[in-house]
């Protein structure tokens, strides 16, 4: 890391009281109008401006042609579009303003062989000399939901929430977001970290640690420069908050891709997988399961043990969901007596009596929360997956698109079936925060229908409803995997 | 890069924790002889020497010799199957170790990460299975038991054949003594163990290569 770094640049990065964008354009395709639409777009409440050739308006905007005419001490970020050449002699203008925080997006650098690699160089000596935090360059840019900040050239702004993430690949921000626009768990803070010239991915995740703003650190890497010092920082970030860390060439085919993409050294990938278990981070096999486990970590307690019950309401959910368990480390307990004869008391006899608990459709109006809370409840149960929510809407939803509705007692069995679901998933979380275990819902609805008033419900929770109950099991086996980390650590 | 005989591999190793079985040096027939009655019959006979890495591809290793005048005979033939380049030699007596299962380990240096630590599954097939777990040194204990969780071949660590369990307690601290060897001695850039024979249940290292900075 570069030394001057504290963490009042990071906030000037994350929570700057003005931002300023250099190299604003009229034209709604360049990235000097977009990034300045999207931090206009999406909320952000400080102070904007801009910088042109030519000063004047543009969305409203006060924009100067001398960054001499700005008012001092009131912007801590600029957000650089500009050409590579013209950046040092603005950054020196803006380190005089009292911005010490900037977000290059320009490209022409590191990347850019061996003239752009001496400006690479030049930029790395001047945010030394200047005191700034310079982030990128040829980086897609900076989210702070806390600030309503959407400092970037492409979307999506995403719901607030938990989730600091950091990527050495701007276009797998734009995937994580639209993963938190489509699951409703939303991010504290994204930053693409470009060439990571003066700032790295462990830089930004040192600051998301001890961020009062997230609970989970999200990282995408191809490559580390050295390895030593990612795994000592890496580590102490995971021992403060779970960092879920996808890496892209893992193999010997995604090691070539990614020696041309970011330039990055191919290590063997069993000893970055040691590495990863060494220091307690979470090692993602694909983009959505990094998603998915961040997102479980920043709305799930930790589970204490192994032990599953997987609840479903029809019996080949239930029966590939316990293949998918007795793949991991997770147990698929026996059902204990005691639980048995308690469940016994609530459902006819042809429920499968055992783990997984089948319902075989013996469902009545108040089963399901019943169930969950029995089962949840019980000392030797430490998580539980939930099948089948949003059946009955589902076939609401055909009811009420069809010819008959609402005759027929139609509209009664609708409201009936979607209030429902919607109870179930609310009972589900509900008995996840009354006996702090994690409670998992997963129906491929989510995805199909992700109004329908199951998943909705889920969503409505601040929780994730996982696409497949395979999907479900990888999230828990995460949760599961950092819990025994730290036990066997603590011991 | 130059590497230690596998008498001197070992010294240094054990020097830092990792157990080893009971092996005598000897410069003669003769010796080999006596060495072999203390050991226990039946012994292994091999010719060492700082210049001779490849002992079982030039025949150099003699197994389960059953009385002194297998050994003699075999030092006789080991000592005249010396080269010239080979420098100084000796004979090592060690103890003929039997098991169905061969782990293997190791110490590695990683372009990125530096020294690591290497556990795997052994045997004529332990490339092609590639069943390896790594770690950065330095490791701790837990580290060692989580290595071995993470192989595949699980059921190799169980009873196995009439064998009992691997001793994972022994094989952690097997691992934790390859770690602390290359932590203190910033010399070492590779070490390999193999094969670690699982003897009654206990992994033994009856061959062992280190390798040094140039």
């Amino acid at each position: 890391m570069s030394t001057h770094l504290t963490p009042a640049h990071f906030r000037a990065l994350f929570e700057p009281r003005g931002v300023l964008v250099a190299g604003v354009s009229t034209h709604p395709g360049k990235f000097g109008f977009v990034s300045l639409h999207n931090i206009l777009a999406s909320g952000y409440e400080g102070t904007v401006f801009g910088t042109s050739r030519e000063a004047g308006e543009v969305l409203g905007t006060p924009v100067v042609s001398d960054i001499d005419a700005l008012p001092d001490d009131a912007i801590d970020l600029v957000f650089v579009c500009t050409p590579a050449a013209a950046n040092p002699d603005l950054l020196r203008a803006c380190a005089k303003k009292g911005i010490r925080a900037a977000f290059i997006a320009s490209a022409g650098y590191g990347e850019a062989g061996v003239e752009g690699q001496a400006m690479q160089a030049e930029l790395v000596a001047l945010a030394e000399e200047l005191g700034m935090l310079v982030a990128g360059p040829n980086g897609q840019g900076v989210v702070s939901t806390p600030a309503h900040l959407c400092a970037q050239i492409v979307a999506p702004y995403p719901p607030s929430g938990r989730i600091g993430i950091a990527s050495q690949s701007g276009n797998f921000i734009s995937s994580f977001l639209n993963y938190a626009v489509h699951t409703g768990v939303g991010v504290s803070r994204a930053v693409s970290a470009g060439n990571a010239a003066a700032v790295t991915i462990p830089d930004f995740l040192d600051f998301y640690a001890d961020d009062d703003a997230t609970d989970v650190a999200l990282a995408y890497v191809e490559g580390v420069q050295d390895g030593r010092a990612f795994f000592e920082r890496a580590l102490s970030v995971a021992r403060r908050m779970p960092l879920v860390l996808v890496k892209g060439g893992a193999t010997d085919g995604g090691q070539r891709a990614a020696a041309s993409h970011t330039g990055s050294l191919a290590s063997d990938d069993r000893v970055f997988d040691g590495m990863c278990r060494q220091a307690g981070i979470t090692r993602a096999a694909t983009i959505e399961a990094a998603y998915e486990a961040a997102a479980t970590f920043a709305t799930q307690p930790l589970p204490k043990g192994n032990r599953v019950v997987v609840l479903t309401t029809a019996g080949g959910w239930g029966v590939v969901t316990a293949d998918a368990l007795s793949r991991t480390a997770l147990d698929l307990i026996q059902l204990p007596d005691d639980l048995r004869a308690a469940l016994d008391g609530k459902l006819p006899p042809r429920w499968s009596r055992n783990n997984p608990v089948d319902l075989a459709g013996a469902e009545t109006r108040d089963t399901i929360p019943d169930v969950l809370d029995l089962i949840v409840g019980h000392p030797g149960v430490d998580a539980v997956v939930y099948l089948g929510l949003g059946i009955q809407s589902n076939q609401a939803q055909l009811m009420r698109g069809g010819r008959f509705y609402p005759d027929h007692g139609l509209e009664r069995i609708v409201d009936y079936h979607e209030r429902q679901d919607a109870r179930f998933a609310h009972a589900a979380a509900e008995a996840s925060v009354r006996y702090d275990k994690p409670v998992l819902t997963a129906t491929e609805l989510a995805v199909t229908h992700p109004g329908n008033a199951g998943p909705a419900a889920v969503r409505a929770s601040g929780r994730l409803c996982y696409p497949s109950a395979n999907r479900a099991v990888t999230a828990l086996e995460h949760l599961w995997e950092r819990a025994r980390h730290q036990q066997v650590r603590a011991r | 890069m130059p590497t230690l005989s596998e008498a001197d591999s070992k010294a240094l190793l054990a020097a830092h924790g990792v157990a080893f079985p009971d092996e005598r040096q000897a410069h003669d027939g003769q010796g080999a002889v006596g060495a072999a009655a203390e050991i226990g019959h039946p012994v292994v006979l091999k010719l060492g020497g700082a210049a001779i890495a490849h002992k079982t591809e030039r025949g150099l290793v003699r197994l389960a010799l059953g009385d002194d005048a297998a050994v003699a005979a075999a030092a006789e033939e080991l000592l005249a199957a010396a080269r010239p380049e080979d420098g100084e030699v000796h004979l090592l007596v060690a103890p003929m170790l039997r098991g169905n299962r061969e782990l293997i380990a190791g110490l590695h240096h990683d372009p990125q990460f530096g020294m690591t630590v290497m556990l795997g599954v052994g045997g004529i097939l332990a490339e092609a299975v590639a069943d390896v777990a790594f770690r950065l040194v330095p490791i701790e204990p837990v580290d060692g038991e989580e290595m071995i969780a993470e192989l595949a071949t699980q059921r190799l660590f169980a009873d196995f054949r009439g064998e009992p369990a691997v001793d994972r307690t022994a094989l952690v601290e097997l691992l934790v003594g390859l770690s602390r060897a290359a932590e203190a001695d910033e010399r070492i850039v590779g070490a390999d163990l193999n094969p670690l024979i699982v003897v009654d249940g206990r992994p033994v290292a009856v061959d062992a290569l280190v390798e040094l900075a140039s």
